[in-house]
């Protein structure tokens, strides 16, 4: 094997590499932020009276935690405008990523709201809150820090998971690197860059999360 | 409707293939990644720590990369280094190693949750740790594994349409190629969902009878 490894053609592209992790990021980010509303309505209905909203909330979860996530990106970009919907690249993923990371927020708020005690709902509704005014300030605030280290690993996660951006060209850092690998041939250098840039980033995020779960004392 | 199945028809035998090479790269990564994920598993719950440290680097540095950065990682590099790869091969040996890694967690988790003292009682009949692992430890960790392992499997055949990026032509690659060709892009893309869904829930419910067998003891 004649290879002797020159980072040089890697780092003369580093700001590309950044570049694409900002977008990674930002990508999860507002996924996230839009699949945690559509978890916390879809969580809710789970655990709710009306049966229909329980089966539409099952039906979702499972239809979307069986799907490949390539697969509803692909639909969103390729076949939406066949239906007269025309996004561009970055809203068609994001859409994507929300509507995945939203099945996959709805079990963790799921099991979070389970974990709320009884005696907890109980008092709030004896003292007179309405079952809103309940679920608002009472239940939400438990599920929600109960149900950080399951949030901060599905965000890990769906961070992860917009490398497959790159199928649809969004210049992320997967196709960063794929393009700096093509053009160099430096291969071990590019994915191993790429790889530790993503483990680095995710260290980060969840020494973040690990943070933010001491300021505020479990339940 | 009609010009669908036409269409499906006609387009038929490559859809029948690409099913059955996305079935059988998921199913030959869980096979080689259950191999190596107990190896891993065995070496991360007891072997001394200077021969821990290398399988906890390897888990990491797999649960850490995202999985279409191993596949082309494994597309790319073996070339270089000498050794000729196909698609095929290199998207199951990268889907293999993340595998290993997860199976690996799985069965360090259920090898660490048995009480020590089966162990204990296992070494106190004089059974040597090979003896003890063999009839003892594995076949209990196995048991609770069992259930998210087939869990590992639903993510094996949504992991494996990313092989269609390197040309692997499973299920996704010959949808698209049959999108080329008739530009029904709904329908197929659609088509080729259910079929995941298919494969999935079966597994899914799969997985959950067998939590409520293991579950019952």
């Amino acid at each position: 094997m004649e290879y002797s490894l020159h980072f040089g053609a890697v780092w003369a592209s580093f700001d590309k590499l950044l570049s694409g992790l900002a977008i990674g990021l930002g990508l999860a980010v507002v996924a996230v932020a839009i699949g945690t509303v559509l978890g916390l309505l879809a969580a809710f209905a789970s655990v709710g009276p009306y049966r229909l909203l329980r089966w539409a909330a099952a039906f979702y979860v499972s239809l979307i935690r069986n799907l490949p996530l390539l697969v509803l990106v692909l639909l969103a970009y390729f076949a939406l405008p066949q239906a007269g919907i025309t996004l561009d690249k970055y809203q068609s993923f994001a859409g994507a990523l929300a509507l995945y990371s939203g099945a996959y927020l709805t079990e963790v708020f799921r099991a979070g709201l389970i974990s709320v005690p009884k005696g907890v709902i109980e008092a709030a509704r004896a003292i007179g809150l309405t079952r809103l005014q309940t679920n608002v300030s009472v239940v939400a605030p438990i599920m929600l820090r109960n149900a950080l280290p399951s949030l901060g690993n599905t965000f890990i996660g769906m961070f992860k998971d917009s490398s497959i951006a790159a199928a649809i060209a969004v210049p992320e850092l997967t196709f960063e690197a794929r393009k700096i690998n093509v053009d160099t041939f430096r291969v071990i250098e590019t994915w191993t860059v790429a790889s530790g840039l993503y483990i680095a980033a995710c260290v980060v995020i969840a020494a973040l999360l690990r943070g933010l779960e001491r300021r505020f004392p479990k339940f | 409707m009609q010009a669908f199945l036409d269409q499906l028809w006609i387009a038929r035998w490559p859809l029948w293939e690409g099913l059955l090479l996305t079935i059988g790269s998921a199913a030959g990564s869980i096979l080689f990644g259950t191999l190596l994920g107990v190896i891993v598993g065995v070496q991360l719950a007891y072997a001394p720590w200077w021969l821990r440290l290398p399988f906890r680097i390897y888990v990491d540095i797999m649960r850490g990369t995202p999985v279409l950065v191993l596949i082309l990682a494994a597309y790319y590099i073996p070339a270089v280094a000498g050794l000729s790869l196909g698609p095929t091969q290199a998207g199951i040996l990268a889907l293999t190693l993340f595998a290993g890694a997860h199976i690996g967690e799985l069965i360090r988790g259920s090898l660490q949750a048995i009480q020590p003292g089966q162990a204990e009682a296992g070494r106190s009949i004089g059974l040597t740790f090979p003896q003890l692992l063999a009839y003892v430890l594995l076949p209990q960790a196995v048991r609770s594994a069992l259930p998210p392992w087939i869990n590992t499997g639903v993510e094996l055949i949504k992991g494996s349409s990313l092989l269609s990026i390197i040309g692997v032509g499973e299920l996704l690659l010959k949808t698209q190629e049959v999108i080329g060709r008739n530009f029904m892009t709904i329908q197929f893309y659609v088509f080729a969902g259910i079929l995941y869904l298919a494969i999935n829930i079966a597994l899914d419910q799969l997985g959950k009878a067998v939590e409520r067998r293991v579950g019952q003891h």
